[in-house]
C-alpha cells in the first residue's frame, strides 16, 4: 500500500479541486499545482440511477 | 413550472428548473441579485437536495412539486409584498441567470476521474459539492490514494465514519466533512490567513478556531508548520477523533513541527481517553484549548498543557517553541480602566445588556465561556448549555450572543464571513432595543473572506449609533479582529475605520470579550 499521508506534510501538494472555483483560484494564487473540476452530479442526481450505475461501472 | 400564492400581507411563489445544476456560490450570486429587487422580502435559489427542501419548508415553501424536485433541479423561491412583485422577479430570473452564466467560464473537466487523469501525481482532493454526493466522490479519491479535504457539510455521520475508517486503513488524511481551514506546508485551503511558516503545528475541528490561533502565532512573531482542520464532527462520540489522532501523529512525525496544539471543544470520555493515551507516547510538547471545558478539568488532559482560551494556547505554544512573543498593542486607544469608565458614563439607565453578533462560531462559543465563567448568564442560538438556548434565534433576550454562521441564517445565502448583509440587519435589530448597551462583534480577514469586512458593516454601525443617541445614551461597540498584516484586506485600515467609529478594537476575541466582562461588572 502506498503511503501518501506522509506525502501530505512532506511533499508539495498537487491538488484536484472539485467544486467551488474560488478555492482553486486561491491555490493558484499561492502558486500551488491545482486542477479545477467543474463537477456535476451523475445521472442528474437521481440516487436510484446513481446506485444502479455504481453497480454497473 | 411557476406557482404564485398571494395574501393581503405577503405573496410568495416558486419556479423549478429541471436539470440545471450550478455550484452553491453561483446560486448565491443569483440569489443576491434577485433579493435586491424592490418589494422583495426574501428569496432563495437552491438545488433540490433533501437538506435544501427541508430548509425551504421551514420558510413556508411546501408543495408536492418541491418534494418531487431532484438534486439536479434548481428551485427559485420568492417572498414579496405582492403577487405582482413575485411574478416580476420570477419572470426576470432567466435574464439574470443568462447574464451570470455568460460571466462564468466553465472548465471542461467535469468528473473526479477526469481530474485524476490530468493530474496522476495528485496527492490531495478538495471537495465543495453538495453534501449528499460528497461521500461517494471522496471514497473514490481515497481509494485512489489521495488525501481529502471536504468543505461540504450535511454529510451523514455514518458516511463520515466510513470515510475516516478508509483513511485510517490507507494512511490518508481525511480533513472534514465541514472542514473550513487547513494550512499544509504554508499552503492554505479554504478560509485561512496569511501566516509565516514556522515550528508550531495545530489541529482542530473549527475553521475560525484555527484562524484565530494561526493569526495570533504570526502576530506574536511565531510561525505555523501545518494547521490541520479535522471537520466539525471529528471529536463527536460517533467519530471518536479519528482525524484528530491521525493529524497529531503526522505532526509528531513531522521534522518541521516542534510543538503541537489542539483547539477544540470539550471531549467525551472515550475520545478524551484515546487522545490522552496517544499523547503519553509523544515526544513533542502538547498544548490544548478545549473551549467550555472549565478550569477544574485541566488535569484530565495531561500530558497536554491545558489552556483556558485560544490566546492562552498561543502563549503556551510560543513558550514551548522558545519564541519570545512580540508585544502586540492590544487596545488602540489609551488605558483600559479609564476606557471602561468612559464607555459606561454615556449609557442611559435602561442600557444594561450585551449583544454579540458573530460571524465565527468559535468566537460566539469562547465569548460564552468567558462571560459565563464570570457569572453572567448569556443566551445564544448555539449555547454551551442547552438551558440558555434562545427560543427564537431571531429574538435576543437579556445578554445574548448569536452565531450568524448557523444554518438558520445561511439558507442559500453566503456565510457572514463572506457577506455581511444578514449581520447588518441583526445589528440594527439589536440597536433598536433600548436595553442594549454593548455590541460585541468579530471581523475575520484572510483568503476567501470578504474583501472589506468592516466597510460592509460600517453603514449599519453608524446608523445603530445614531439611532441610540437619538433616544438618549450611547451604544458601545467592542470588536475583535482575526487576521494578520499579510492578509490582503489591509487590516490596519480596517482597524482605523473601527476606531473612527469610536469602537474599542482588540486583537483577539478573548480580549474583546474580557473587556465586555469589565464593562458589565457593576460590583
Amino acid at each position: 500500500m502506498e503511503n501518501k499521508k506522509a506525502d501530505l506534510l512532506q511533499q508539495p501538494l498537487v491538488v484536484i479541486n472539485v467544486g467551488l472555483k474560488d478555492f482553486a483560484e486561491n491555490l493558484e494564487a499561492q502558486e500551488a499545482d491545482v486542477i479545477q473540476v467543474d463537477w456535476e452530479p451523475l445521472a442528474g442526481g437521481d440516487q436510484e440511477m446513481i446506485d444502479l450505475l455504481k453497480d454497473l461501472l | 413550472m411557476t406557482t404564485i400564492n398571494g395574501s393581503k400581507e405577503m405573496a410568495s411563489g416558486f419556479v423549478i428548473r429541471e436539470n440545471q445544476y450550478y455550484d452553491s456560490v453561483f446560486l448565491m450570486g443569483i440569489n443576491k441579485v434577485l433579493s435586491k429587487a424592490p418589494g422583495v422580502e426574501q428569496t432563495a435559489v437552491l438545488l433540490g437536495t433533501e437538506a435544501n427542501k427541508r430548509l425551504l419548508a421551514d420558510i413556508g415553501f411546501a408543495s408536492p412539486e418541491i418534494d418531487a424536485a431532484q438534486p439536479n433541479d434548481m428551485i427559485v423561491a420568492v417572498i414579496a409584498e405582492s403577487a405582482a412583485v413575485v411574478e416580476e422577479v420570477i419572470n426576470g430570473f432567466d435574464k439574470t441567470l443568462k447574464a451570470m452564466v455568460a460571466r462564468s467560464p466553465v472548465s471542461n473537466i467535469r468528473t473526479l476521474e477526469a481530474g485524476m487523469s490530468y493530474k496522476p501525481d495528485a496527492n490531495l482532493a478538495v471537495f465543495s459539492i453538495p453534501g449528499e454526493y460528497v461521500a461517494n466522490e471522496a471514497r473514490k479519491a481515497l481509494e485512489s490514494g489521495l488525501n481529502v479535504f471536504i468543505f461540504s457539510s450535511n454529510v451523514p455521520l455514518e458516511e463520515e465514519l466510513e470515510l475516516k475508517q478508509i483513511g485510517k486503513a490507507r494512511n490518508l488524511m481525511v480533513m472534514g466533512p465541514d472542514c473550513g481551514t487547513s494550512i499544509i506546508r504554508g499552503l492554505g485551503i479554504g478560509f485561512f490567513n496569511a501566516v509565516r511558516r514556522g515550528t508550531i503545528g495545530v489541529v482542530g475541528p473549527s475553521g475560525t478556531g484555527l484562524q484565530e490561533f494561526t493569526s495570533q502565532v504570526h502576530n506574536a512573531g511565531g510561525g505555523i508548520s501545518h494547521a490541520i482542520g479535522t471537520g466539525s464532527n471529528d471529536l463527536s462520540a460517533g467519530i471518536g477523533g479519528l482525524t484528530t489522532l491521525s493529524a497529531m501523529q503526522a505532526l509528531e512525525a513531522d521534522p518541521q513541527t516542534e510543538v503541537i496544539a489542539i483547539i477544540a471543544k470539550p471531549l467525551g470520555a472515550k475520545t478524551l481517553a484515546s487522545l490522552v493515551d496517544q499523547a503519553k507516547g509523544f515526544t513533542k510538547p502538547l498544548v490544548g484549548c478545549f473551549l467550555g471545558s472549565g478550569k477544574e478539568s485541566a488535569g484530565k488532559y495531561e500530558p497536554i498543557q491545558w489552556a483556558y482560551t485560544i490566546d492562552d494556547a498561543v502563549e503556551l505554544a510560543l513558550r514551548a517553541a522558545r519564541i519570545a512573543p512580540k508585544e502586540v498593542a492590544e487596545l488602540e486607544r489609551g488605558g483600559e480602566g479609564e476606557l471602561v469608565v468612559a464607555a459606561r458614563a454615556n449609557w442611559s439607565p435602561e442600557q444594561k445588556y450585551l449583544r454579540g453578533v458573530f460571524a465565527g462560531g468559535t468566537f460566539c462559543y469562547q465569548a460564552q465561556q468567558i462571560l459565563g465563567d464570570a457569572g453572567i448568564q448569556i443566551y445564544s442560538n448555539s449555547p454551551i448549555e442547552s438551558d440558555f438556548m434562545l427560543e427564537d434565534p431571531d429574538i435576543s433576550r437579556a445578554h445574548t450572543v448569536v452565531d450568524m454562521g448557523d444554518e438558520h441564517y445561511t439558507v442559500g445565502k453566503p456565510h457572514p464571513m463572506i457577506d455581511s448583509t444578514e449581520r447588518a440587519k441583526r445589528i440594527l435589530v439589536e440597536a433598536a432595543d433600548p436595553s442594549v448597551a454593548i455590541l460585541l462583534l468579530d471581523f475575520i480577514f484572510g483568503y476567501n473572506a470578504s474583501n472589506d469586512p468592516v466597510g460592509e458593516l460600517l453603514g449599519a454601525l453608524q446608523k445603530a449609533k445614531t439611532m441610540r443617541s437619538k433616544v438618549g445614551g450611547e451604544l458601545t461597540i467592542v470588536a475583535s479582529v482575526c487576521g494578520t498584516n499579510e492578509d490582503h484586506q489591509d487590516i490596519g485600515l480596517q482597524i482605523k475605520m473601527l476606531n473612527e467609529l469610536g469602537a474599542f478594537v482588540f486583537h483577539s476575541n478573548a480580549l474583546a470579550t474580557a473587556f465586555c466582562r469589565r464593562l458589565l461588572d457593576r460590583s
